[in-house]
């Protein structure tokens, strides 16, 4: 008998059934860019990001140090993959903007721009259940905008440069402070060049009823966009945050290296939700930690469904007694794209808690990757951690890893750590099929059982939009 | 044996090939050394090194002048069975040797001591077993390590025909509390088609002493090996185990019970490698950590493309005895073939309130009751050996080493 007789003989349709829609995004606009760094990096590309930006000297200074601690540091292929020595810094633009302001209103947007995120829908989930918005065009925020109750009541939803100039005093003693510049070259590379991103800031016991959103648009060839986020939730306070990305599909390689912090004050919540479609010459390289206070938590819910190749683990330092953090996450890799996700839980105080819970699918000749570290250091008590990552392989030349890290020290803790592995079984489709479902229905449904119990953990508006992305047909196998 | 007073450096001195071993096996050890010398210590940057402990590595002042004691206790054989010091072996059966001795690479770290093991092996043990002969009872080897700043290279090889079954123990402890040893062992364990082949290694070494032990396991078509390593000794020990599962219905266990205590560290590397449909391999490896101990695991599963219909599973579970122990575990898996079952699982915990409880509550002392308990554990690992003697044997050594702990 042949061991390949199964699902290596996947007929066009069954690989469409599974597969993620791929066109949405895959339009681009003629560039229209009144500041354009040029190509390549070097001092003179941070000083005229600076000049550009009119950055703050404490901005400068931190950007050359940062671009310093970039070149000091090298790439990490010791773990990672080399496909990571296929970036070429000195080809990429690192700064493209027009020069405008963000605008309050969609109206005083360019055509173009206000065009584009028509298309990919954002004006109108704003209208429907957004508290506010960002939508960034290449380099710059094209339009940011949050509810006037909310502006009211005191919430802060910018720019990172707006932040950062305007709001300094609460910006500057965080930013950083999560995700310092030498956490790893990329983390650098961001620091050195960052443009865009949110800044937030919720005030103390404001629980944010509805989700801010940011859209990450890249429009241009050869670009990287480094977008640098950070949010603040003080004191009792709670809110719910969205980015959404896509990219036109260009024949070069683009980059996306964001960094993003997150800091939940004692009795916070913070829940980050991303759903990354970026087209699949996008490496995707992103530093996302948050920092959870007594009682306060944080969670990520994380789809990566586009890209060449995603290096990404989301983490959270709990650093304050029972504090929780959590990783939600789902993959999807298919053929050309590594998926190397993972999620990073570190405990500092005592009783803190984490749980993650991974489900990666590898069609095609894709590769999901799961990487995880859970530290509980010494003198701690009652610290509990729950780590769960289950892979699904669709073709029988689908590859996926794992690479789990778990260090534990002192005997007042629990933790534990299971993966399983497995596939679509010949049976389960047989006995669909059996019943009338096409071969190409059935491994949709397989597929989509596998991953339900982690699409419930979106927001329902967001969870309606992912099921449009990976294009499942889920009618039957929703509770 | 003769002992010079300038002692050689097992890191510097070319070391003497005996005249009587073949020329093949004298060329090997010449250019084992020239890999030594040329390839570069693990660094922290190497993966296969996360967590350990490279400090551990300065082997330098050790020599190998004085020998080790080795004690050979071999039950009746039945015909066509060889079974030699490895020095014996390498002169009679050369062939024998050379077609199994270290062939696999080295690729869990410890690559430029295999060449330094190569370069410097001179005893050991040698296992040949013809097609369809079964020896009942264990062959012992005792090692007896003496001398301070004292460094020994034992090879253990064993080879089973066709349906042949062996068992081999290989113990190894000092000659007394002080001196200072090195011990770096290696062995190969080939199971030949349908055969069943068990190794067991106990680890006793005294509190000065290090220890690098190396398996490779190379499993043929529905053959079953074992392999068990019980860690009670040494200071720090560094085991690294590789199964090459080789033929359809190969199936491999891989078995560890560890039991530091005090300052001891225990430094675990694991490969579970599938290169054909329809194998299987499962890796318990269990650990129960008094003082300020320190274990490392890392473990990975590879499924080679079109290795389908594996099954393959890893679990190591951590017992924290005491407040101050540390447990590292790394269980990974790599898997490029279809219709496979794979699973990996590591936990770390103590013992809980309501085990103690619930055993007090039957008259029994709350620190009887942790021992118990704790011996539990580790019996169930041994006992997957499912051989009488082995398992009798490791247990008195696993009691032996509570019996040191309060």
């Amino acid at each position: 008998m042949s061991y390949d007789t199964t699902i290596d003989a996947i007929d066009t349709e069954t690989q469409e059934a599974i597969d993620v829609d791929r066109t949405k995004g895959d339009f681009s606009y003629p560039e229209n860019h009144k500041y354009d760094a040029g190509v390549g990096l070097s001092k003179d590309t941070v000083e005229y990001i600076c000049d550009v930006k009119n950055d703050p000297d404490w901005v400068r200074e931190f950007r050359h140090k940062a671009l310093d601690t970039f070149y000091s540091k090298p790439m990490p292929t010791n773990w990672a993959t080399e496909d990571l020595n296929n970036i070429h810094f000195d080809e990429i633009r690192y700064y493209l903007a027009d020069g405008q302001k963000p605008m309050r209103n969609w109206e005083d947007v360019p055509p173009e721009v206000l065009e584009t995120f028509e298309r990919l829908g954002v004006p109108e989930q704003e209208r429907a259940f957004l508290a506010g918005v960002e939508a960034q065009y290449d380099s710059e925020t094209a339009y940011s905008s949050v509810k006037e109750e909310l502006e009211k009541e005191g919430v802060i939803f910018v720019n990172s440069t707006e932040g950062l100039k305007e709001h300094e005093e609460v910006f500057r003693p965080w930013f950083g402070k999560v995700i310092p510049t030498g956490d790893n070259k990329f983390s650098a590379l961001n620091s050195a060049v960052f443009s865009g991103g949110s800044f937030i800031y919720i005030p103390k016991g404001l629980k944010v009823k509805h989700p801010l959103q940011a859209y990450f648009r890249i429009n241009s060839e050869n670009f990287g966009q480094f977008e640098r986020t950070l949010i603040i939730a003080d004191e009792g306070s709670e809110v719910m945050y969205m980015e959404g990305c896509t990219a036109p599909k260009f024949e070069s390689t683009t980059l996306h290296s964001a960094v993003v912090e997150l800091v939940a004050m004692k009795g916070a919540k913070i829940q980050y939700v991303t759903v990354q479609n970026w087209s699949s010459n996008v490496f995707n390289l992103v530093t996302k930690r948050g920092i959870a206070h007594e009682d306060a938590e944080v969670r990520w819910i994380d789809c990566n469904i586009g890209s060449r190749l995603t290096m990404k683990y989301p983490g959270v330092v709990m650093k304050g007694e029972r504090a929780r953090g959590e990783v939600i996450s789902i993959a999807l890799a298919n053929s050309g794209q590594h998926q190397d996700t993972g999620a990073k839980m570190i405990h500092a105080a005592n009783n803190t808690t984490s749980n993650v819970v991974s489900k990666s699918i590898s069609v095609g000749e894709g590769r999901a990757t799961y990487r995880g570290q859970v530290l509980i250091p010494k003198h701690l008590k009652g610290c509990k951690n729950n780590t769960e990552c289950d892979a699904l392989m669709i073709n029988t030349n689908s590859k996926t890893d794992t690479y789990p890290a778990i260090t534990v020290r002192g005997n007042q803790h629990v933790t534990q750590h299971e993966a399983s592995v497995s596939q679509v079984s010949e049976e389960m489709l047989h006995y669909m099929q059996q019943r009338g479902i096409s071969q190409a229905a059935a491994m949709s449904l397989a597929v989509n059982g596998f991953i339900n119990d982690l699409v419930s953990e979106f927001p329902m508006e967001y969870s309606v939009e992912l099921k449009r992305l990976i294009e499942l047909e889920m009618e039957g196998s929703v509770g | 044996m003769s002992t010079t007073i300038a002692q050689t450096n097992i890191l510097e001195s070319q070391p003497q090939t005996s005249a009587d071993f073949p020329a093949w096996f004298t060329d090997l050890q010449q250019q084992a050394w020239q890999k030594f010398l040329t390839t570069p210590m693990p660094t922290r940057k190497d993966e296969v090194w996360r967590f350990g402990n490279l400090k551990q590595l300065n082997f330098d002042g050790y020599s190998d002048d004085e020998s080790t004691e080795i004690t050979y206790t071999i039950p009746t054989l039945p015909e066509g069975v060889i079974c030699l010091p490895f020095e014996e072996a390498l002169k009679q059966h050369g062939d024998l040797v050379k077609e199994h001795f270290m062939k696999r690479e080295t690729r869990l770290g410890s690559a430029k001591f295999a060449e330094l093991h190569k370069a410097r092996v001179k005893s050991g043990l040698f296992v040949y077993v013809p097609d369809g002969v079964r020896v009942e009872k264990p062959i012992e080897v005792s090692h007896v390590l003496s001398g301070n700043r004292q460094a020994t290279f034992p090879h253990t090889l064993i080879i089973t025909g066709k349906n042949a079954e062996v068992s081999v123990l290989d113990r190894f402890s000092s000659a007394n509390n002080e001196d200072a040893g090195l011990c770096v062992a290696f062995n190969d364990l080939i199971a030949g088609e349908g055969s069943k082949l068990t190794y067991c290694a106990i680890q006793e070494l005294n509190l000065s002493s290090r220890m690098i032990q190396v398996n490779a396991t190379d499993v043929g078509r529905d053959a079953h090996a074992v392999a068990f390593t019980l860690n009670t000794g040494s200071q720090w020990a560094r085991n690294e185990a590789l199964s090459l599962l080789n033929g359809e219905g190969a199936h491999s266990d891989m078995l560890s019970c560890s039991i530091p205590a005090g300052t001891q560290q225990y430094d675990q590397r694991t490969y579970q490698h599938h290169a054909s449909p329809h194998t299987n391999s499962d890796l318990l490896y269990k650990n129960t950590l008094f003082g300020t101990s320190k274990t490392v695991f890392s473990g990975l599963i590879l499924v080679d493309q079109g290795a389908h219909f594996t099954d393959a599973y890893q679990t190591c579970r951590n017992l924290m005895m005491e407040e101050t122990v540390e447990a590292n575990s790394m269980p990974g898996l790599e898997i490029n073939a279809d219709q496979v079952k794979c699973s990996h699982g590591s936990t770390a915990a103590s013992i809980s309130d309501e085990e103690i409880y619930y055993l007090r509550a039957r008259g029994i002392p709350a620190r009887q009751a942790r021992r118990l308990i704790a011996n539990g554990f580790s019996v169930e690992v041994v006992e997957r050996m499912r051989n009488e003697r082995l398992e009798e044997v490791v247990l008195e050594a696993v009691d032996r080493k509570f019996s040191t702990i309060s």
